[in-house]
Protein backbone atom coordinates (compact mmCIF):
# COMPACT_ATOMS: atom_id res chain seq x y z
CA UNK A 1 0.00 0.00 0.00
CA UNK A 2 1.33 3.40 -0.98
CA UNK A 3 1.17 5.96 1.77
CA UNK A 4 0.78 9.47 0.45
CA UNK A 5 2.30 12.22 2.54
CA UNK A 6 1.71 15.81 1.52
CA UNK A 7 4.37 18.34 2.45
CA UNK A 8 2.79 21.79 2.53
CA UNK A 9 4.56 24.20 0.20
CA UNK A 10 3.92 27.80 1.15
CA UNK A 11 7.16 29.23 -0.15
CA UNK A 12 9.20 28.77 3.02
CA UNK A 13 11.59 26.15 4.23
CA UNK A 14 13.82 23.46 2.91
CA UNK A 15 11.33 20.97 1.59
CA UNK A 16 13.97 18.91 -0.17
CA UNK A 17 15.41 17.27 2.93
CA UNK A 18 12.02 16.50 4.48
CA UNK A 19 10.94 14.94 1.21
CA UNK A 20 14.13 12.84 1.12
CA UNK A 21 13.69 11.72 4.72
CA UNK A 22 10.06 10.66 4.07
CA UNK A 23 11.15 8.61 1.08
CA UNK A 24 13.97 7.06 3.07
CA UNK A 25 11.28 5.94 5.56
CA UNK A 26 9.26 4.33 2.75
CA UNK A 27 6.65 7.06 2.45
CA UNK A 28 5.43 8.31 -0.88
CA UNK A 29 5.82 12.00 -0.21
CA UNK A 30 5.25 15.00 -2.42
CA UNK A 31 5.37 18.76 -2.12
CA UNK A 32 2.14 20.63 -2.78
CA UNK A 33 0.16 23.78 -2.12
CA UNK A 34 -3.04 22.40 -3.65
CA UNK A 35 -5.92 22.10 -1.16
CA UNK A 36 -7.57 19.22 -3.01
CA UNK A 37 -4.38 17.18 -3.11
CA UNK A 38 -3.79 17.87 0.58
CA UNK A 39 -7.25 16.58 1.44
CA UNK A 40 -6.60 13.24 -0.27
CA UNK A 41 -3.25 12.62 1.46
CA UNK A 42 -2.88 10.00 4.20
CA UNK A 43 -0.73 12.31 6.30
CA UNK A 44 0.39 15.92 6.26
CA UNK A 45 3.62 17.71 7.11
CA UNK A 46 3.89 21.44 7.81
CA UNK A 47 7.55 22.46 7.38
CA UNK A 48 9.11 25.90 7.65
CA UNK A 49 12.11 28.04 8.45
CA UNK A 50 12.21 31.79 8.89
CA UNK A 51 9.89 34.16 10.67
CA UNK A 52 6.56 33.23 12.29
CA UNK A 53 4.60 36.24 11.02
CA UNK A 54 5.78 35.81 7.44
CA UNK A 55 4.91 32.13 7.56
CA UNK A 56 1.35 32.71 8.82
CA UNK A 57 0.85 35.44 6.22
CA UNK A 58 2.12 33.11 3.56
CA UNK A 59 -0.20 30.29 4.67
CA UNK A 60 -3.11 32.73 4.51
CA UNK A 61 -2.07 34.22 1.16
CA UNK A 62 -1.90 30.70 -0.29
CA UNK A 63 -5.33 29.81 1.18
CA UNK A 64 -3.79 26.96 3.13
CA UNK A 65 -5.15 27.60 6.63
CA UNK A 66 -8.60 26.08 6.02
CA UNK A 67 -7.21 22.98 4.24
CA UNK A 68 -4.91 22.37 7.23
CA UNK A 69 -7.79 22.70 9.74
CA UNK A 70 -9.94 20.41 7.61
CA UNK A 71 -7.17 17.85 7.43
CA UNK A 72 -6.59 17.88 11.19
CA UNK A 73 -10.33 17.36 11.79
CA UNK A 74 -10.28 14.12 9.82
CA UNK A 75 -8.00 12.68 12.49
CA UNK A 76 -5.28 11.76 9.99
CA UNK A 77 -1.66 12.20 11.17
CA UNK A 78 -0.33 15.73 11.00
CA UNK A 79 3.23 16.78 11.84
CA UNK A 80 4.78 20.24 12.13
CA UNK A 81 8.56 20.55 11.95
CA UNK A 82 10.74 23.44 13.17
CA UNK A 83 8.83 26.66 12.38
CA UNK A 84 5.97 24.34 11.32
CA UNK A 85 5.85 23.13 14.93
CA UNK A 86 5.75 26.69 16.25
CA UNK A 87 2.87 27.56 13.89
CA UNK A 88 0.72 24.95 15.68
CA UNK A 89 0.61 27.22 18.73
CA UNK A 90 -1.73 30.06 19.67
CA UNK A 91 0.61 32.99 19.17
CA UNK A 92 4.20 34.18 18.87
CA UNK A 93 6.04 37.25 20.06
CA UNK A 94 8.43 37.16 17.05
CA UNK A 95 8.65 40.73 15.64
CA UNK A 96 5.41 41.75 17.38
CA UNK A 97 2.46 39.55 18.31
CA UNK A 98 1.21 37.08 15.72
CA UNK A 99 -1.65 34.62 15.86
CA UNK A 100 -0.82 31.01 15.03
CA UNK A 101 -2.98 28.04 14.05
CA UNK A 102 -4.01 27.59 17.71
CA UNK A 103 -4.15 23.79 17.38
CA UNK A 104 -2.04 23.52 20.54
CA UNK A 105 -2.51 26.09 23.30
CA UNK A 106 0.62 28.03 24.07
CA UNK A 107 3.07 30.78 23.23
CA UNK A 108 6.23 31.05 21.16
CA UNK A 109 8.88 33.15 22.90
CA UNK A 110 12.46 34.15 22.16
CA UNK A 111 15.53 32.87 23.98
CA UNK A 112 16.64 35.68 26.30
CA UNK A 113 19.79 37.73 25.66
CA UNK A 114 21.54 36.44 28.78
CA UNK A 115 21.44 33.33 30.90
CA UNK A 116 20.96 33.14 34.66
CA UNK A 117 24.66 33.81 35.21
CA UNK A 118 24.27 37.03 33.22
CA UNK A 119 26.38 35.70 30.33
CA UNK A 120 25.30 36.52 26.83
CA UNK A 121 23.54 33.69 24.98
CA UNK A 122 24.27 32.87 21.36
CA UNK A 123 21.03 32.92 19.36
CA UNK A 124 20.07 31.05 17.22
CA UNK A 125 20.78 27.85 19.07
CA UNK A 126 22.63 25.82 16.47
CA UNK A 127 23.81 22.50 17.83
CA UNK A 128 23.11 18.84 18.31
CA UNK A 129 21.18 18.81 21.59
CA UNK A 130 19.69 16.04 23.69
CA UNK A 131 16.03 15.18 24.12
CA UNK A 132 14.49 13.90 27.36
CA UNK A 133 11.13 12.36 28.18
CA UNK A 134 9.01 14.43 30.63
CA UNK A 135 7.83 12.77 33.84
CA UNK A 136 4.52 10.95 33.46
CA UNK A 137 5.04 10.82 29.71
CA UNK A 138 5.99 7.84 27.57
CA UNK A 139 7.43 7.73 24.07
CA UNK A 140 6.06 4.27 23.34
CA UNK A 141 2.98 5.62 21.57
CA UNK A 142 4.72 8.41 19.71
CA UNK A 143 7.17 9.11 16.91
CA UNK A 144 9.94 8.82 19.51
CA UNK A 145 9.22 5.12 20.17
CA UNK A 146 12.44 3.15 20.85
CA UNK A 147 14.62 6.25 20.61
CA UNK A 148 16.85 6.32 23.70
CA UNK A 149 16.51 9.19 26.15
CA UNK A 150 19.37 11.61 25.73
CA UNK A 151 19.63 11.05 21.97
CA UNK A 152 21.17 14.00 20.14
CA UNK A 153 19.08 15.76 17.51
CA UNK A 154 19.96 18.73 15.33
CA UNK A 155 18.50 22.05 16.51
CA UNK A 156 18.41 25.42 14.77
CA UNK A 157 16.08 28.01 16.31
CA UNK A 158 15.84 31.36 18.10
CA UNK A 159 12.32 30.96 19.52
CA UNK A 160 10.81 28.13 21.54
CA UNK A 161 7.37 26.88 22.49
CA UNK A 162 5.74 27.23 25.89
CA UNK A 163 2.66 24.96 25.86
CA UNK A 164 -0.09 25.80 28.38
CA UNK A 165 -0.85 22.14 29.00
CA UNK A 166 2.16 20.17 30.18
CA UNK A 167 0.55 16.93 29.00
CA UNK A 168 1.08 18.13 25.40
CA UNK A 169 4.87 18.03 25.89
CA UNK A 170 6.50 15.04 24.22
CA UNK A 171 10.18 15.86 24.69
CA UNK A 172 12.19 18.37 26.67
CA UNK A 173 15.53 19.94 25.85
CA UNK A 174 17.70 22.47 27.60
CA UNK A 175 19.50 25.49 26.19
CA UNK A 176 21.53 27.84 28.38
CA UNK A 177 19.70 26.68 31.49
CA UNK A 178 16.24 26.99 29.94
CA UNK A 179 14.30 23.73 29.88
CA UNK A 180 11.70 23.86 27.14
CA UNK A 181 9.34 21.74 25.04
CA UNK A 182 11.30 20.46 22.03
CA UNK A 183 8.45 18.24 20.81
CA UNK A 184 4.71 18.20 21.45
CA UNK A 185 1.90 15.77 20.76
CA UNK A 186 -1.85 16.15 20.99
CA UNK A 187 -4.24 13.60 19.47
CA UNK A 188 -3.24 13.24 15.79
CA UNK A 189 -0.91 16.25 15.90
CA UNK A 190 2.86 15.98 16.46
CA UNK A 191 5.17 18.97 16.56
CA UNK A 192 8.96 18.74 16.49
CA UNK A 193 11.23 21.73 17.04
CA UNK A 194 14.41 19.95 15.96
CA UNK A 195 15.16 18.66 12.47
CA UNK A 196 14.74 14.87 12.37
CA UNK A 197 15.62 14.99 8.66
CA UNK A 198 19.01 16.47 9.67
CA UNK A 199 19.64 14.25 12.69
CA UNK A 200 21.20 11.23 10.96
CA UNK A 201 19.96 7.72 11.82
CA UNK A 202 17.90 8.50 14.94
CA UNK A 203 16.18 11.32 13.09
CA UNK A 204 15.19 9.01 10.25
CA UNK A 205 13.85 6.64 12.91
CA UNK A 206 11.28 9.35 13.76
CA UNK A 207 10.04 9.31 10.17
CA UNK A 208 10.04 5.50 10.21
CA UNK A 209 7.97 5.45 13.41
CA UNK A 210 5.55 7.92 11.88
CA UNK A 211 5.33 5.83 8.71
CA UNK A 212 4.53 2.76 10.83
CA UNK A 213 1.80 4.70 12.62
CA UNK A 214 0.24 5.97 9.40
CA UNK A 215 0.16 2.42 8.05
CA UNK A 216 -0.96 0.55 11.16
CA UNK A 217 -2.78 3.23 13.20
CA UNK A 218 -0.51 2.35 16.10
CA UNK A 219 3.14 2.92 16.97
CA UNK B 1 28.79 25.22 27.25
CA UNK B 2 26.95 24.14 24.13
CA UNK B 3 27.76 21.07 22.11
CA UNK B 4 30.56 21.91 19.73
CA UNK B 5 29.98 20.99 16.10
CA UNK B 6 32.72 19.28 14.13
CA UNK B 7 32.37 20.19 10.46
CA UNK B 8 34.56 18.68 7.75
CA UNK B 9 35.14 21.31 5.10
CA UNK B 10 35.35 20.21 1.49
CA UNK B 11 36.97 22.61 -0.96
CA UNK B 12 35.85 21.70 -4.45
CA UNK B 13 37.21 22.59 -7.85
CA UNK B 14 35.30 21.16 -10.79
CA UNK B 15 34.57 17.50 -9.97
CA UNK B 16 37.39 17.19 -7.42
CA UNK B 17 38.01 17.60 -3.73
CA UNK B 18 41.10 19.78 -3.50
CA UNK B 19 43.28 21.23 -0.79
CA UNK B 20 45.75 24.06 -0.93
CA UNK B 21 47.79 26.21 1.40
CA UNK B 22 46.64 29.79 2.10
CA UNK B 23 43.76 28.87 -0.26
CA UNK B 24 46.27 28.49 -3.15
CA UNK B 25 48.25 25.68 -4.79
CA UNK B 26 45.37 23.25 -5.03
CA UNK B 27 46.00 19.53 -5.03
CA UNK B 28 43.42 16.94 -6.01
CA UNK B 29 42.56 14.58 -3.15
CA UNK B 30 39.64 12.64 -4.58
CA UNK B 31 35.93 12.84 -5.19
CA UNK B 32 33.95 15.09 -2.83
CA UNK B 33 30.98 12.70 -2.74
CA UNK B 34 33.18 9.86 -1.46
CA UNK B 35 34.68 11.97 1.30
CA UNK B 36 31.29 13.43 2.23
CA UNK B 37 29.80 9.97 2.55
CA UNK B 38 32.72 8.82 4.68
CA UNK B 39 32.48 11.81 7.01
CA UNK B 40 28.70 11.39 7.32
CA UNK B 41 29.10 7.77 8.36
CA UNK B 42 31.90 8.54 10.78
CA UNK B 43 30.26 11.21 12.90
CA UNK B 44 30.41 14.57 11.11
CA UNK B 45 27.91 16.99 12.65
CA UNK B 46 27.56 18.97 9.43
CA UNK B 47 29.36 19.29 6.10
CA UNK B 48 30.64 22.45 4.48
CA UNK B 49 31.13 22.56 0.69
CA UNK B 50 33.05 25.41 -0.86
CA UNK B 51 33.42 25.92 -4.60
CA UNK B 52 36.90 27.47 -4.46
CA UNK B 53 36.96 28.87 -7.97
CA UNK B 54 33.32 29.95 -8.19
CA UNK B 55 33.79 33.56 -7.19
CA UNK B 56 36.57 33.94 -9.71
CA UNK B 57 34.36 32.57 -12.49
CA UNK B 58 31.24 34.15 -10.98
CA UNK B 59 29.30 30.93 -10.77
CA UNK B 60 28.76 28.11 -8.32
CA UNK B 61 28.98 24.70 -9.93
CA UNK B 62 28.15 22.54 -6.93
CA UNK B 63 24.46 21.91 -7.73
CA UNK B 64 25.06 18.42 -9.09
CA UNK B 65 27.41 17.41 -6.31
CA UNK B 66 24.97 18.75 -3.71
CA UNK B 67 21.89 17.12 -5.16
CA UNK B 68 23.67 13.76 -5.35
CA UNK B 69 25.08 14.12 -1.83
CA UNK B 70 21.96 15.49 -0.15
CA UNK B 71 19.82 12.62 -1.35
CA UNK B 72 21.09 10.16 1.23
CA UNK B 73 22.83 12.27 3.84
CA UNK B 74 20.78 13.45 6.76
CA UNK B 75 22.92 16.13 8.38
CA UNK B 76 23.08 19.86 7.60
CA UNK B 77 24.93 20.83 4.42
CA UNK B 78 26.30 24.32 3.85
CA UNK B 79 27.31 25.48 0.38
CA UNK B 80 29.48 28.47 -0.48
CA UNK B 81 31.26 29.97 -3.43
CA UNK B 82 30.10 32.44 -6.04
CA UNK B 83 26.60 32.99 -4.67
CA UNK B 84 25.71 36.54 -5.63
CA UNK B 85 21.94 36.85 -5.79
CA UNK B 86 18.78 35.67 -4.03
CA UNK B 87 18.16 33.47 -7.04
CA UNK B 88 21.63 31.85 -6.74
CA UNK B 89 20.85 31.07 -3.11
CA UNK B 90 17.43 29.69 -3.96
CA UNK B 91 18.98 27.34 -6.49
CA UNK B 92 21.51 25.76 -4.13
CA UNK B 93 18.85 25.42 -1.43
CA UNK B 94 16.61 23.70 -3.99
CA UNK B 95 19.49 21.37 -4.84
CA UNK B 96 19.49 20.26 -1.22
CA UNK B 97 21.72 22.65 0.72
CA UNK B 98 20.45 23.69 4.16
CA UNK B 99 22.58 26.79 4.50
CA UNK B 100 24.58 29.04 2.25
CA UNK B 101 27.85 30.76 2.94
CA UNK B 102 28.33 34.27 1.56
CA UNK B 103 31.66 36.09 1.37
CA UNK B 104 32.53 38.12 -1.71
CA UNK B 105 28.95 39.10 -2.55
CA UNK B 106 28.17 39.91 1.09
CA UNK B 107 31.03 42.42 1.39
CA UNK B 108 30.35 43.99 -2.00
CA UNK B 109 26.61 44.11 -1.41
CA UNK B 110 25.73 43.87 2.32
CA UNK B 111 22.04 44.28 1.45
CA UNK B 112 22.19 40.74 0.05
CA UNK B 113 22.72 39.41 3.59
CA UNK B 114 19.68 41.32 4.85
CA UNK B 115 17.48 40.26 1.95
CA UNK B 116 18.61 36.64 2.15
CA UNK B 117 18.10 36.47 5.92
CA UNK B 118 14.62 37.89 5.52
CA UNK B 119 13.70 35.56 2.70
CA UNK B 120 15.27 32.30 3.88
CA UNK B 121 15.67 32.88 7.62
CA UNK B 122 18.80 33.96 9.49
CA UNK B 123 19.75 30.39 10.31
CA UNK B 124 20.15 29.69 6.58
CA UNK B 125 22.74 32.43 6.09
CA UNK B 126 26.40 32.00 7.06
CA UNK B 127 28.68 34.96 6.44
CA UNK B 128 32.21 33.75 5.73
CA UNK B 129 35.08 36.10 6.43
CA UNK B 130 38.57 35.49 5.05
CA UNK B 131 41.02 37.33 7.29
CA UNK B 132 44.62 38.25 6.64
CA UNK B 133 46.67 39.74 9.44
CA UNK B 134 48.36 43.05 8.57
CA UNK B 135 51.81 44.18 9.72
CA UNK B 136 50.12 46.63 12.11
CA UNK B 137 48.24 43.74 13.75
CA UNK B 138 44.83 44.49 12.27
CA UNK B 139 42.87 41.81 10.46
CA UNK B 140 41.46 42.75 7.07
CA UNK B 141 38.78 40.88 5.14
CA UNK B 142 39.71 39.49 1.73
CA UNK B 143 37.47 38.19 -1.03
CA UNK B 144 37.73 35.90 -4.06
CA UNK B 145 39.23 33.14 -1.97
CA UNK B 146 41.86 35.29 -0.28
CA UNK B 147 42.97 36.97 -3.49
CA UNK B 148 41.58 40.46 -3.18
CA UNK B 149 41.79 42.97 -0.36
CA UNK B 150 38.70 44.93 0.62
CA UNK B 151 40.09 47.28 3.26
CA UNK B 152 37.25 46.15 5.53
CA UNK B 153 38.27 45.47 9.11
CA UNK B 154 37.25 41.93 10.16
CA UNK B 155 35.74 42.57 13.60
CA UNK B 156 33.70 45.53 12.33
CA UNK B 157 32.43 43.45 9.43
CA UNK B 158 31.50 40.52 11.67
CA UNK B 159 29.42 42.81 13.86
CA UNK B 160 27.78 44.34 10.78
CA UNK B 161 27.03 40.89 9.35
CA UNK B 162 25.23 39.97 12.56
CA UNK B 163 23.17 43.17 12.40
CA UNK B 164 22.28 42.41 8.78
CA UNK B 165 20.81 39.10 9.91
CA UNK B 166 23.50 36.46 9.43
CA UNK B 167 22.83 33.38 11.55
CA UNK B 168 26.48 32.33 11.83
CA UNK B 169 29.96 33.60 11.06
CA UNK B 170 32.64 31.38 9.53
CA UNK B 171 36.01 32.99 10.23
CA UNK B 172 38.96 31.83 8.13
CA UNK B 173 42.55 32.74 8.83
CA UNK B 174 44.02 32.80 5.33
CA UNK B 175 47.48 33.05 6.93
CA UNK B 176 47.00 29.69 8.63
CA UNK B 177 44.76 27.96 6.08
CA UNK B 178 46.20 24.63 4.92
CA UNK B 179 49.31 24.97 7.10
CA UNK B 180 48.15 22.94 10.13
CA UNK B 181 50.08 25.47 12.22
CA UNK B 182 47.05 25.93 14.41
CA UNK B 183 43.94 28.10 14.45
CA UNK B 184 44.61 31.82 14.93
CA UNK B 185 43.08 31.91 18.42
CA UNK B 186 43.41 35.67 18.72
CA UNK B 187 41.43 36.23 15.52
CA UNK B 188 38.74 33.73 16.48
CA UNK B 189 38.33 35.20 19.96
CA UNK B 190 38.11 38.77 18.64
CA UNK B 191 35.24 37.79 16.36
CA UNK B 192 33.48 35.40 18.75
CA UNK B 193 33.49 37.93 21.58
CA UNK B 194 31.94 40.71 19.54
CA UNK B 195 28.94 38.79 18.09
CA UNK B 196 26.06 36.91 19.72
CA UNK B 197 25.62 34.37 16.94
CA UNK B 198 27.63 31.14 16.64
CA UNK B 199 31.14 31.40 15.19
CA UNK B 200 32.77 28.61 13.19
CA UNK B 201 36.56 28.54 13.42
CA UNK B 202 38.40 27.72 10.20
CA UNK B 203 41.93 27.80 8.89
CA UNK B 204 44.95 26.05 10.24
CA UNK B 205 43.47 23.37 12.51
CA UNK B 206 46.62 21.83 13.93
CA UNK B 207 47.20 19.69 16.97
CA UNK B 208 44.30 18.26 18.96
CA UNK B 209 45.21 20.67 21.73
CA UNK B 210 44.98 23.63 19.36
CA UNK B 211 41.60 22.41 18.11
CA UNK B 212 40.30 22.32 21.69
CA UNK B 213 41.71 25.81 22.31
CA UNK B 214 39.65 27.24 19.43
CA UNK B 215 36.72 26.52 21.77
CA UNK B 216 38.19 27.18 25.22
CA UNK B 217 40.30 30.23 24.29
CA UNK B 218 38.80 31.32 20.96
CA UNK B 219 35.17 30.90 22.16
CA UNK B 220 34.14 29.35 18.85
CA UNK B 221 30.94 27.29 18.67
CA UNK B 222 32.03 25.02 15.85
CA UNK B 223 35.12 23.78 14.04
CA UNK B 224 35.57 23.62 10.27
CA UNK B 225 38.42 21.25 9.50
CA UNK B 226 39.83 20.18 6.15
CA UNK B 227 43.43 18.98 5.78
CA UNK B 228 43.82 16.89 8.91
CA UNK B 229 40.57 15.03 8.18
CA UNK B 230 41.23 14.64 4.47
CA UNK B 231 44.73 13.29 4.98
CA UNK B 232 43.46 10.91 7.66
CA UNK B 233 40.74 9.66 5.31
CA UNK B 234 42.52 9.38 1.98
CA UNK B 235 43.45 5.74 2.37
CA UNK B 236 40.00 4.79 3.65
CA UNK B 237 37.77 6.60 1.20
CA UNK B 238 37.02 4.55 -1.89
CA UNK B 239 40.21 4.57 -3.91
CA UNK B 240 38.91 5.63 -7.27
CA UNK B 241 41.52 7.26 -9.47
CA UNK B 242 39.17 8.44 -12.17
CA UNK B 243 40.29 12.06 -12.06
CA UNK B 244 40.80 13.69 -15.38
CA UNK B 245 40.92 17.32 -14.33
CA UNK B 246 43.28 19.18 -12.07
CA UNK B 247 46.64 18.63 -10.49
CA UNK B 248 46.58 14.90 -9.74
CA UNK B 249 50.33 14.34 -9.54
CA UNK B 250 50.16 14.48 -5.78
CA UNK B 251 47.26 12.05 -5.63
CA UNK B 252 48.98 9.54 -7.90
CA UNK B 253 52.25 9.81 -6.01
CA UNK B 254 50.66 8.21 -2.95
CA UNK B 255 52.55 10.69 -0.77
CA UNK B 256 51.18 12.48 2.22
CA UNK B 257 51.58 16.13 3.03
CA UNK B 258 54.55 16.06 5.42
CA UNK B 259 53.77 18.60 8.12
CA UNK B 260 50.16 17.63 8.64
CA UNK B 261 49.42 15.24 11.44
CA UNK B 262 46.17 13.60 10.37
CA UNK B 263 43.37 12.92 12.84
CA UNK B 264 39.92 11.55 12.15
CA UNK B 265 36.61 12.82 13.54
CA UNK B 266 36.59 10.18 16.28
CA UNK B 267 40.00 11.27 17.55
CA UNK B 268 38.98 14.93 17.56
CA UNK B 269 35.74 14.20 19.41
CA UNK B 270 37.50 11.97 21.93
CA UNK B 271 40.01 14.71 22.59
CA UNK B 272 37.22 17.28 23.03
CA UNK B 273 35.58 14.91 25.50
CA UNK B 274 38.67 14.48 27.66
CA UNK B 275 39.10 18.26 27.52
CA UNK B 276 35.57 18.58 29.01
CA UNK B 277 34.24 20.18 25.83
CA UNK B 278 30.79 18.73 25.11
CA UNK B 279 29.92 17.46 21.64
CA UNK B 280 27.60 14.92 20.07
CA UNK B 281 29.20 11.52 20.59
CA UNK B 282 29.76 9.31 17.58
Amino acid sequence: MTIKVAIVDYGLGNLFSINQACQQAGLSSFITSDADIISTADALILPGVGAFGDAMNSLKANNLVAPIYNFVQTGKPFMGICLGMQLLFSQSEEFGQHEGLNLIKGQIVRFPETNREGESIRVPQIQWNQIACPENQSWQNSVLKDIPEGTYMHFVHSYYAVPYNVEDILSLSEYEGIKYASAVMKDNITGIQYHPEKSAGQGIKIYQNWAHFIKNKSY
Amino acid sequence: MNNVRVIPRLDIKGPNLVKGIHLEGLRVLGKPEDFARYYYEYGADELFFQDVVASLYERNSLHDIISRTARNMFIPLTVGGGLRTIDDIKQVLRAGADKVSLNTAAIRNPQLVRDAAQKFGSSTIVVAIEAIKQPDGRYLAFVDNGREETGVEVVTWAKKAEELGAGEILITSVDREGTAEGFDLNLIKKVADVVHIPVIAHGGAGSLQNIAEAITIGNASALAIASIFHYASMGKVLADSDHEEGNTTFLRSGKRFGIINPSDITQVKEYLKISHIPCRPI
